[in-house]
């Protein structure tokens, strides 16, 4: 209904009314069929993913599945569960989204306040379009090369001999906040161009300076699009494979050696490499468990999803 | 200089400042000023019975080449309310945010003549000082996604190092408040979201957050022109309530309205400022041929 009146909207032209498509041309008609196909079949192959893996996940998982460490075994009974990949994806999501936020709400707020002088302004636009724009692949090798660097041993762990692991939660999540990156930015952006002009003059007008009305006005208007655009983030970082195969490693279980650094320096598993590696394609051949952690994937990403409607429903400030 | 140059290739304009020599007739609170004459002169060196607020010498503003506002002369008295009327792209806007340097925002915009704050250049003001005494308000109304208590203490906040406690602010927030007639809707929620205010409600929180901060002088732009008509009559009521605590200066398109509240007038056509005086006498007696024209509907 609200989609067909700003359709009116847009077009200028009333809505055809129920009787309307019979006097249309073939060609017209076809076209609308061919457009109802296209949105039905689009909801078919959501249900049946959505179907499909929760036929095989719940088929496969179990509860304890949830609250044990993988053992290596081939056989897959003996193979555990996957608390840890569980444990690692939510550990490199929020190293990722705590790196992205400050600084993807820095970058939009620069861009939409300040975006000056404009070569830089569009330097930056450019850059956030080639950034969201890369394979993930492309930056997980990318920050292999960098992080590989002596200097950038404190990241990982160095091996006898001295050279430099350069895969670590840390490194994986610095990597994996590039991800999320053009989310936080573009749904920041979005939400400080909402806030009308006269709003920040009306700040202004009370002898605020640019940095207090940013502070005091503009972000807290902007906190709906921000947690949009972080849960977003998230979703990406969570799903993104090949950033944590080639940046995090293989081990299946996260190891702390010395507390929290330890953890941090150290690598271990999230569920999309779990997935990848006991699926045929990887080495461990157990799709019982891939098909259960997917289904866990799934419903975690999905849920991020649904947060991001919850988020979007709540009402953002309007001004008339 | 080159403000005026860039008019070239444009028909001259007639600069009719009719009055702008001779002073024009004060009014002090509605009633002309020649029935209040006193009848022997003050004695010692106290301010005439009008006290200058501010005052605007030879002003031009210009956005690139286009000139907003063409050497405008104009004083704004403390305890009246002048109205800015005019066709659209008159100046009149350009003129009102000129007082509180909210021109200055836009890159494009320059400036010649003298802005006067009680005698004093307001250039020589810093900015924050300087709007923290010339309040404004804008067409739509625009309170701040917070609460209504923070919006009101919005500007008192941050003015010193020390951040002021709440209770600190709570009298000078409800002394606010009522000044704008807000007070008796809104005592019982002051930590509702502002926004959740009615249209007219949130125009007159916009009122009390200007007042808050004491200012002299309040810019008013077309304040009403978002509102309906019970919200318009409400607002004009705090407006006029409020003459003789702070020089009100409202831009309207609304001629109505200019008669109901004003106490003297200033009509602008294309950047000049054409009649400026008493309501009274521009309304019924425009000396002006375009101020006729305009007053009677002849265009706009």
């Amino acid at each position: 209904m609200s989609r067909l009146g700003r359709l009116e909207r847009l077009t200028g032209r009333p809505r055809a009314g129920a009787g309307a498509p019979s006097s249309w041309s073939l060609g017209d008609r076809i076209g609308l069929g061919l457009a109802w196909l296209s949105g039905i079949s689009l909801c078919v192959v959501a249900a049946v993913i959505v179907a499909y893996m929760a036929y095989k996940g719940l088929q496969f998982l179990h509860l304890e599945m949830l609250t044990t460490s993988p053992e290596a075994s081939m056989d897959q009974s003996k193979s555990g569960g996957f608390l840890d990949p569980i444990l690692g994806t939510l550990l490199l999501t929020v190293i990722g989204i705590a790196i992205a936020v400050p600084v993807g709400v820095g970058i939009a707020v620069w861009l939409t306040e300040y975006g000056r002088p404009a070569v830089l302004a569009r330097a930056v636009e450019s850059g956030i379009e080639i950034v969201a724009g890369t394979p993930s692949v492309v930056l997980a090798i990318f920050g292999l090369l960098v992080f590989q660097q002596a200097f950038m041993g404190i990241f990982s762990f160095t091996a006898e001999g001295g050279a430099v692991f350069g895969r670590s939660f840390v490194t994986a999540g610095v990597m994996m906040s590039v991800v999320a990156l053009p989310m936080v930015i573009g749904s920041t952006r979005e939400a400080l161009s909402a806030v009308p002009r006269h709003v920040r003059e009306a700040s202004y007008a009370l002898g605020k300076d640019r940095a207090s009305t940013i502070r005091r006005v503009l972000l807290p208007s902007a906190r709906s699009g921000i947690a949009t655009g972080a849960t977003l983030g998230m979703g990406r970082i969570a799903g993104d494979t090949a950033i944590v195969v080639i940046l995090l490693g293989a081990s299946m279980t996260i190891t702390p050696e010395g507390g929290l650094l330890g953890l941090l320096r150290g690598t271990g598993s999230t569920l999309t490499s779990y997935v990848y590696n006991n699926s045929p394609a990887g080495e461990g051949n157990a799709p019982e468990k891939a098909y259960a952690a997917a289904f866990v994937l799934l419903l975690v990403v999905l849920l991020l999803n649904f947060v991001v409607g919850l988020i979007a429903r709540r009402s953002e400030p309007k001004w008339s | 200089m080159e403000l005026k140059e860039a008019r070239n290739g444009v028909p001259p304009l007639r600069r009719i400042v009719v009055g702008a020599e001779t002073p024009p007739l004060k009014v002090s609170g509605g009633v002309p000023a020649d029935l209040i004459e006193p009848e022997a002169p003050a004695v010692d060196d106290a301010p005439a019975w009008v006290e200058e607020s501010m005052r605007t010498e030879e002003l031009s503003i210009a956005y690139g080449e286009k000139v907003a506002v063409n050497g405008v002369s104009i004083e704004v008295n403390a305890g009246e309310i002048l109205a800015l009327i005019g066709p659209s792209g008159c100046g009149k806007t350009t003129l009102l945010r000129s007082l509180n340097r909210l021109v200055e925002l836009t890159p494009a915009a320059r400036r010649t003549g003298r802005i006067l704050l009680d005698g004093q250049d307001v250039d020589g003001f810093d900015v924050t000082h300087l709007r923290s005494r010339v309040g404004m308000l804008f067409q739509q109304p625009n309170p701040f996604p917070m609460s209504i208590f923070d919006n009101v203490a919005y500007g008192l906040r941050e003015r010193g190092s020390r951040r002021p406690r709440r209770r600190e602010l709570e009298p000078t927030v409800v002394d606010a408040l009522e000044r704008a007639g807000l007070w008796h809707e809104v005592s019982g929620n002051l930590n509702h979201p502002a926004l959740a205010l009615s249209g007219g409600q949130q125009q007159r929180l916009c009122i009390a957050r200007a007042l808050a901060v004491s200012p002299e002088v309040l810019l008013l732009d077309e304040p009403c022109s978002a509102l309906d008509p019970i919200s318009t009559a409400t607002i004009e009521e705090t407006i006029t309530g409020l003459r003789d605590e702070v020089a009100i200066v409202i831009v309207t398109h609304n001629m109505q309205q200019a008669q109901r509240v004003a106490d003297r007038v200033a009509f602008m056509y294309l950047g000049d400022l054409v009649e400026c005086g008493p309501a009274a006498n521009v309304f019924n007696a425009p000396r002006a041929e375009r101020t006729a024209e305009y007053i009677g509907g002849g265009f706009g």
